[in-house]
């Protein structure tokens, strides 16, 4: 008997330990690798999934904080209508350099189009200040959100 | 300046490939200039080498079904080699850039990077290398097919034409590059086939979409981090605290290995890894561990004696590289003499993927698998630490979850390898973002003094450098060294401006902390001391910043032209928005010349960066989006270090070790950037890195305008 909860809609049983992070339960035991470990300490965002709906970072949350939620990471997208429109943005905006970052950013920017459909800019600021992208293409990602936003 | 490979045949490259493993790269290349007529030709590999696919040479491959796959040879880090490097083989290949597929190169001769010389992706080389040769064997792959058509249909091969991959003969004929390509990989190629003219040019120079996005935003692309094997097994690694150290005994190996998933402990030459059947596991077992090291040369090494050592160099007498006039007798007739001192730090390269590698090593081969800048120098050096030959190590090349130069060193390749071996299995090491951070090659201190002679009207007579730092390439390329100089490190040290009298001098200074070549290399502090002296220079005149440097440019055509875009662009001349004040700076680095004007702010004494524009001349551009995606990620990334970067040293240990102690720029803090490109026909310029370098000063020279403060020290910082 291990942990049970769902990931992108699956019913999942994990029987890895309680302590265990969520980021490398999805990633060594799911198999779902689109999810990043950036800094293992909540400082970078490239783990960033949701949990019954609300953007947070893997690398912190200890498996058992998930037992009965529902998880979704990056892998499932494409099939969320928010999530679908922000990857179109981000391919019509040519967001992405080297890209690891880029699972986080559309994970933290589908948490906020959901929460906020039209945001200004500094709702982006504010939402999106945790992601670090060392490529540095927050000008290009600001303008996808927008994109996005504007598609709804 | 650049290197080329004396001897470029397959011997010399196993040769090459053997010499690294010894740490000897330099011994197999020469220094020079290379020349794009040098390298046209594109090197062919014996079809036999690629049975049973069809691949008329090193760069394309056909099969049956039509399936075009072009061949990269340039790792993909973000820099968007992954689509400019086909799109020059598409463009003479007369194939839809959509069609295509994208394979990364193994370590091989035709390979090698000719303007570095070695199989290495690094200095804004990748386009300015590939611009010709990719576009003839795009070329001869076309011809290739053609003259197979001919032959089938028994026509003069002058009569075909092509079309999205179909060859098309004079009544209607038509076959596939796929039911060509076999006849076609049989036929000798042509030496020197018609290429396009520019103005024929359906691909480059458009700003097509990136190949690699669709994969990057679906998390379905690979980085080497999320490489799987069958049986592969996760290390974590403890390395000594002190870079250089060594282990000597280490305990609490049975506790870890009565952990879950823990399967050995096993000391390598620099650490001593725990191997587990997840990576958490082999986490939470390395906690149970203690080490005890030999903590090597920098046990007692701090910032405060490495700034001491430096600041002695710096006042040694220089190795000259430039000179001309007699700067000497000019300063003592000059009207004025001005002097300053500019420093920068070390700094940390950070990609998102913190460095990782997965080896396979078996008795008689190794495989590797992941992120690496330098496939031959990690083919070579896994050779030798394995015990096989070069031959008889493969390696598939991932995408890079960034690079900006620490991949060029493969000190985890070869740590995975040790671990492989050690435990007769694949084993994938990561490090943590500490490990990252405490065990990085790490960009070099400088201190830059410059002294100017300014005459009556403030216009300067005579400018003189030194700069002293650490050099990389003493390390890495010992034999590039050469009466006490190396390239690496004066790029962009002669300053452009039309000054009479002028010397620069260098001082090779080694810390004793470990160097790595970093986004845009010696650019960085070489224009920030020149960029911010030339602004102290018409301060001290009186002048208009933009003024003085282009009196001083009058017979440079193409820092004129950038200079007018990007200042008229930026509003110079006019008042900037309250509170704000700008700055400008100028280069030309890789080949391209910039001119960047940044906007501030002050209040607080916080120096926050609102706008940056910036004009650049690249000569010819392959992909003019991806040219603006790095110049926009060269100013995010040049800004992380203007504002924050800075890494020290206590008791020998690096005292950084995340992003809340090493901070860097994020969303909230981008600026807007407007972007003004140039391109005239000329030979294609470097765009990846240079203007990293130009951000520094030019958010210094605003600082200034606004305040009057001259900040000499990297990160910037006004309290």
């Amino acid at each position: 008997m291990g942990i049970q909860f769902n990931v992108n809609g699956k019913a999942v049983d994990v029987k890895a330990e309680d302590d265990t992070p969520l980021l490398w339960v999805i990633r060594d035991e799911i198999g779902l690798t689109g999810t990043k470990f950036g800094c293992g300490m909540a400082l970078c965002g490239a783990c960033t999934v949701h949990l019954d709906g609300a953007p947070v970072r893997s690398c912190q949350t200890p498996l058992s904080a998930v037992l009965g939620k529902n998880v979704v990471t990056i892998e499932s997208m494409a099939s969320n209508p928010v999530g679908k429109k922000l990857q179109a943005a981000w391919i019509a905006h040519d967001v992405p350099q080297c890209g690891y970052c880029q699972s986080g950013q559309i994970m933290s920017a589908a948490a906020l189009l959901t929460a906020k459909p039209n945001p200004t800019d500094s709702d982006i600021d504010q939402a999106m200040s945790g992601n670090i992208c060392r490529c540095g293409t927050y000008p290009r990602i600001r303008a996808a959100i927008h994109t996005a936003a504007k598609g709804a | 300046m650049s290197a080329v490979l004396q001897d470029r045949s397959r011997r010399h490259f196993l040769k090459t490939t053997v010499a690294v493993s010894g740490g000897l790269l330099g011994s197999g290349l020469i220094v020079g200039c290379a020349s794009m007529s040098s390298m046209s030709t594109p090197k062919s590999l014996p079809p036999s080498a690629f049975a049973p696919g069809a691949m008329p040479n090193a760069w394309v491959k056909i099969s049956p079904d039509n399936q075009v796959t072009i061949i990269n040879a340039r790792v993909e880090m973000g820099q968007g080699t992954f689509t400019s490097m086909p799109m020059l083989v598409a463009e003479e290949l007369d194939v839809p850039i959509t069609m295509i597929r994208v394979e990364m190169a193994p370590a091989k001769e035709p390979y090698i990077n000719t303007m570095l010389g070695g199989q290495l992706t690094g200095g804004s080389t990748s386009v300015r290398e590939a611009y010709d040769p990719l576009r003839v064997a795009g070329a001869q792959a076309r011809a290739l097919l053609m003259m197979a058509a001919a032959e089938q249909w028994k026509v003069d091969a002058a009569s075909l034409r092509t079309e999205n991959a179909f060859v098309i003969g004079p009544a209607g004929q038509r076959a596939s590059y796929g039911e060509l390509a076999e006849a076609a990989s049989k036929l000798q190629p042509p030496k020197s086939p018609q290429l396009k003219a520019p103005s024929a040019f359906k691909v480059i120079g458009k700003p097509v979409n990136r190949l690699d996005t669709p994969s990057k935003v679906d998390g379905s692309a690979e980085f080497g981090i999320d490489v799987k094997l069958q049986g592969m097994m996760y290390a974590a690694l403890a390395q000594c605290p002190v870079i250089g150290g060594k282990p000597i005994s280490f305990s609490g190996a049975e506790e870890a290995m009565k952990m879950p998933g823990v399967k050995q402990v096993v000391q390598i030459s620099d650490g001593v890894a725990v191997v587990a059947d997840t990576y958490w596991h082999a986490r939470k077992g390395l906690n149970l561990l203690t080490v005890k090291w030999d903590e090597g040369a920098l046990a007692e090494m701090n910032s405060a004696k490495i700034d001491a050592a430096l600041k002695t160099a710096a006042a040694k007498p220089g190795a000259v590289f430039h000179k001309s006039g007699d700067t000497d007798a000019a300063l003592r007739s000059a009207a004025k003499k001005v002097e300053a001192t500019y420093r920068t730090p070390f700094l940390s390269h950070s990609p998102m993927e913190p460095m990782n590698y997965t080896a396979d090593v078996r008795a008689d081969s190794v495989k590797l698998y992941g992120p690496c800048q330098f496939p031959q120098l990690a083919v070579g050096l896994t050779a030798a630490t394995a015990g096989v030959k070069p031959e008889q190590v493969t390696i598939q090349t991932t995408f890079l979850g960034g690079g900006f130069g620490r991949r060029i060193d493969v000190d985890y390749v070869i740590q995975a390898v040790e671990i492989s071996k050690a435990v007769s299995a694949p084993v994938k090491l990561v490090w943590s973002r500490e490990d990252d951070m405490k065990h990085d090659f790490y960009r070099p201190i400088s201190s830059t003094t410059m002294v100017a002679g300014l005459d009556a009207q403030g216009m300067p007579s005579s400018i003189s450098l030194q700069v002293t730092s650490p050099s990389v390439t003493a390390r890495m390329f010992p034999a590039f060294v050469k009466d006490g100089m190396e390239p690496f490190m004066l790029e962009a040290a002669v300053t452009p401006y039309g000054i009479p009298n002028q010397r620069g001098s260098v001082v090779i200074h080694d810390t004793g902390l470990r160097v790595g070549y970093w986004r845009s290399v010696s650019h960085v502090m070489n224009v920030f001391a020149n960029e911010s002296f030339i602004d102290e220079l018409a301060a001290e005149a009186k002048k208009d910043p933009v003024e003085y440097r282009r009196a001083l440019l009058a017979k440079e055509p193409r820092y004129l032209n950038t200079l007018k875009i990007a200042t008229d662009k930026s509003g110079w001349g006019k008042a900037a928005p309250a509170g704000r004040s700008r700055g400008v700076a100028v280069m030309e680095g890789y080949g391209t010349y910039i001119v960047l004007v940044a906007e501030v702010s002050t209040a607080k004494n916080e120096i926050k960066v609102h706008k940056v524009t910036v004009a650049a001349d690249l000569g010819s551009m392959v992909n003019p989006n991806i040219v603006r995606q790095q110049i926009e990620s060269s100013v995010i990334f040049g800004m992380s270090a203007a504002l924050f970067g800075e890494i020290t040293m206590k008791d020998g240990v690096i005292e950084q070790s995340n992003f809340h102690d090493y901070p860097v720029v994020r969303m909230n803090e981008s600026p807007e950037i407007d972007i003004t490109l140039v391109a005239n026909g000329e030979k294609p310029g470097g765009i990846g890195e240079p203007v990293t370098a130009l951000i520094m000063p030019a958010v210094a020279n605003a600082v200034f305008a606004g305040t009057g403060k001259r900040l000499r020290n990297l990160p910037l910082r006004l309290a």
